[in-house]
């Protein structure tokens, strides 16, 4: 996966990059909870884990999960502007598994930075409309204001 | 382009504070 020039810049750019292997730190993996590997975490700079990824992942679909960390991670901080901004770019990216949920967080960090509840109506309509059937459009119906 | 991977968790949430940046764990089983 590393190898990989887009994984290897997006990482190098936007995170401090640790690696912990089973056999030298096995203490490590019982530290964070870590189950099984590969396991990819993002983790605040509070410490607290912000995403996590378990097993293998293919280039794009890793790429779109890291995003989704950063743009966790930046919404942890109520940095609601940029986690909106990152979470719209994993939205856009058709990724199957990363783009609803981006979609829902999206959603969820503009309405925590204006305050205004049509921002939740608005993300219920879009998770209907791009992401039907999805677990995070589901999880909107309760913002839809019908049945 | 490498990454330059760290094995000190502690100093790289220590970093992490200073930064502003997040810290990217990795659990592998893969040779080294």
């Amino acid at each position: 996966m590393y190898p990989d020039p887009k994984i290897a810049r997006f990482v190098s750019d936007h995170f401090i990059p640790v690696r912990q292997h089973v056999k030298t730190h096995p203490e490590a993996m019982e530290r964070w909870g870590a189950q099984w590997t590969p396991t990819i975490m993002i983790v605040d700079a509070n410490g607290k884990e912000r995403h996590r990824v378990e097993g293998f992942v293919e280039i794009d679909a890793l790429l779109a999960q890291l995003q989704l960390g950063l743009a966790q991670a930046s919404f942890a901080s109520q940095q609601w502007d940029e986690a909106e901004r990152l979470f719209e770019d994993v939205a856009r990216s058709g990724d199957a598994d990363a783009a609803p949920e981006a979609a829902y967080w999206a959603g969820v960090a503009r309405y925590k930075r204006s305050g205004d509840p049509t921002a939740l109506g608005e993300t219920h309509k879009r998770l209907n409309a791009d992401f039907p059937g999805t677990a995070w459009a589901k999880k909107t119906q309760v913002w839809g204001g019908g049945p | 382009m490498e990454i330059q991977w760290r094995d000190d968790a502690d100093a790289a949430l220590a970093d992490a504070k200073r930064d502003g940046r997040p810290v990217l764990l990795d659990f592998s089983a893969a040779p080294m």
